[in-house]
């Protein structure tokens, strides 16, 4: 009886988003009369930083602080139309509404200093600061909150956008069957080196190393932080989690949370990640987004290491000691694999 | 069924109910008495994020009958920080990016607490025995671990209330 080390890959291409529908998200932006910007949303973040990211994409695009930006994904029933937070869809199509409504609300916001200073809005240049001034004359300026202020309480004006993105639904070609359903993916590779007793049939997930080409990387740490838990997340769905394992009696499976295994905090491997930045044309600020691709890599890759460790082949997840030691069993023994590439 | 007059200190203040023979410490706490601070995750003791502390020892409020409470000193993530001031550990955790969904958090707190308290400089297998009874979904634990340790490193995360 032994312990066998084997080394699995796996790659991605991975959509961003959904075709069907033609998956539209919108957005609205108001200012309030201190100069500070609501964003209306109508898609929830569940932890992903998806509030945060929009924040940033914002501020960016109406050239005002971020402090000044507040994300509001509260309802659904009053917000703006939104598909949802699936897909891996915040970044890009989220990001792209609220780019669309940023400008407008941009447009709005220098005429209304236009107004105040008597010039024209095609000569002011946001600072990021809180500032509008003319474009090479510092001094001419007025500070957003006097504009937001005068445009509600003077002009009679609403500093507000209105933004959609929405990728037209692609149908089948009838002549060439050619289709067209989406514009961005996102790619990436996963290596995973684990060890399997072939007494206990017990997987350890030893290593992980990936590369991840997501667009640019809007919040660095919070890709990072993403990709992280998501990897958890792919180690979990490869090795534990399952309402309904399969044992000869039903009676001995789980019945309760309790029973229902995930991988704690002494079960996680060291992970090295890699992420390469290629802005995609048509996302916001060319960002792409991690979203499910954090987790998709792992599964297969530690299913491929578990044959190069062992010999045994597991189709259907997750990949449980009792699936391990069933096939060790049909193959008459551990059949390691030959591993290219070396040692490590 | 009559009800039982119970009298504690939660975070430093007074408090006192009627209780259930049956209520446990987290429905009082969350139902009776407004602190949202602890969760209600699985309610049998699995996943750890009603942790609170009681007289300093860690405990599942799920799993803590309210009426044996009397007189103790229970303390919930509500009473980590002071005002607008975080604890060391609530900081460590922002700068670390150890929380996602926050639903975890309470119990990861409180569990790190306790373990610093107990045990101002541990080793990072201490800091996972530590939080091995709080189950987190988003974070894969070692943003949460690192926290833990630098907030340990800090020096600071063990003050008295």
């Amino acid at each position: 009886m032994a312990r066998h080390r084997g080394r699995g890959m796996a790659s991605v291409n991975y959509p961003i988003g959904m075709n069907l529908g033609g998956d539209p998200s919108q957005a609205l932006i108001h200012s309030n009369p201190d100069g500070k910007f609501t964003v209306a949303l109508s898609a929830i973040d569940l932890g992903q930083g998806m509030k945060q990211v929009t924040r940033q994409v914002a501020a960016e695009t109406l050239g005002v602080p971020m402090e000044d930006v507040y994300v509001d994904t509260a309802d659904s029933d009053t917000g703006p139309h939104d598909m949802g937070s699936f897909a891996s869809r915040g970044t890009h199509r989220m990001g792209n509404a609220v780019i669309a409504a940023a400008r407008e609300a941009r447009g709005v916001l220098l005429e209304a200093a236009a107004e105040e200073l008597e010039v024209n809005a095609g000569d002011l240049v946001t600072d990021g600061r809180g500032n509008i001034h003319v474009k090479g004359a510092p001094s001419r300026s007025i500070t957003v909150k006097a504009t937001a202020q005068a445009a509600q309480f003077k002009q009679g004006k609403t500093i507000a956008g209105r933004g959609i993105f929405l990728i037209p639904l692609s149908t089948v070609d009838p002549q060439t069957g050619e289709l067209n359903p989406n514009t961005a993916f996102a790619h990436a590779c996963l290596v995973a080196d684990v060890e399997v007793d072939d007494e206990t049939g017990e997987v350890t997930v030893l290593k992980m190393a990936s590369a991840y080409e997501l667009g640019r990387a809007i919040n660095p740490k919070m890709v990072e932080q993403q990709l992280v838990g998501g990897a958890w997340m792919g180690i979990s769905h490869a090795l534990y989690e399952t309402p309904e394992p399969y044992y000869p009696d039903p009676s001995h499976g789980p019945r309760d949370f309790n029973e229902y295994l995930m991988p704690g905090p002494g079960d996680i491997a060291p992970y090295s990640i890699t992420v390469l930045e290629r802005p995609a044309p048509d996302g916001p600020f060319g960002g792409k987004g991690p979203g499910e691709m954090c987790a998709n890599p792992v599964l297969p890759a530690i299913a491929n290491a578990v044959y190069n460790a062992v010999g045994v082949r597991v189709n259907d997840l997750p990949i449980t000691p009792e699936k391990v030691l069933r096939g060790i069993k049909a193959n008459g023994g551990a059949r390691p694999q030959p591993r290219r590439g070396g040692g490590g | 069924m009559a009800k039982i007059p119970v009298q504690f200190r939660l975070n430093g203040s007074d408090r006192a109910a009627f209780v259930g023979p049956a209520d446990n410490l987290l429905t009082l706490l969350r139902r009776g008495l407004n602190d949202f601070g602890p969760k209600y995750g699985c309610g049998q003791g699995t996943c750890g994020t009603c942790t609170v502390l009681v007289d300093g020892d860690l405990q599942l409020s799920c799993l803590t009958l309210a009426a044996t409470c009397e007189g103790k000193h229970v303390e919930t993530v509500s009473g980590m920080a002071e005002g607008p001031v975080l604890h060391p550990l609530q900081q460590a955790f922002m700068d670390h990016f150890a929380a996602q969904c926050g639903f975890c958090t309470p119990g990861m707190l409180t569990a790190a607490k306790a373990l610093l308290a107990a045990n101002p400089n541990p080793t990072r297998a201490e800091v996972i025995d530590g939080i091995s009874g709080n189950i987190c979904r988003c974070t894969g634990y070692d943003a949460i671990i690192e926290a833990i340790l630098a907030a340990a490193r800090g020096g600071q995360a063990t003050r008295a209330y």
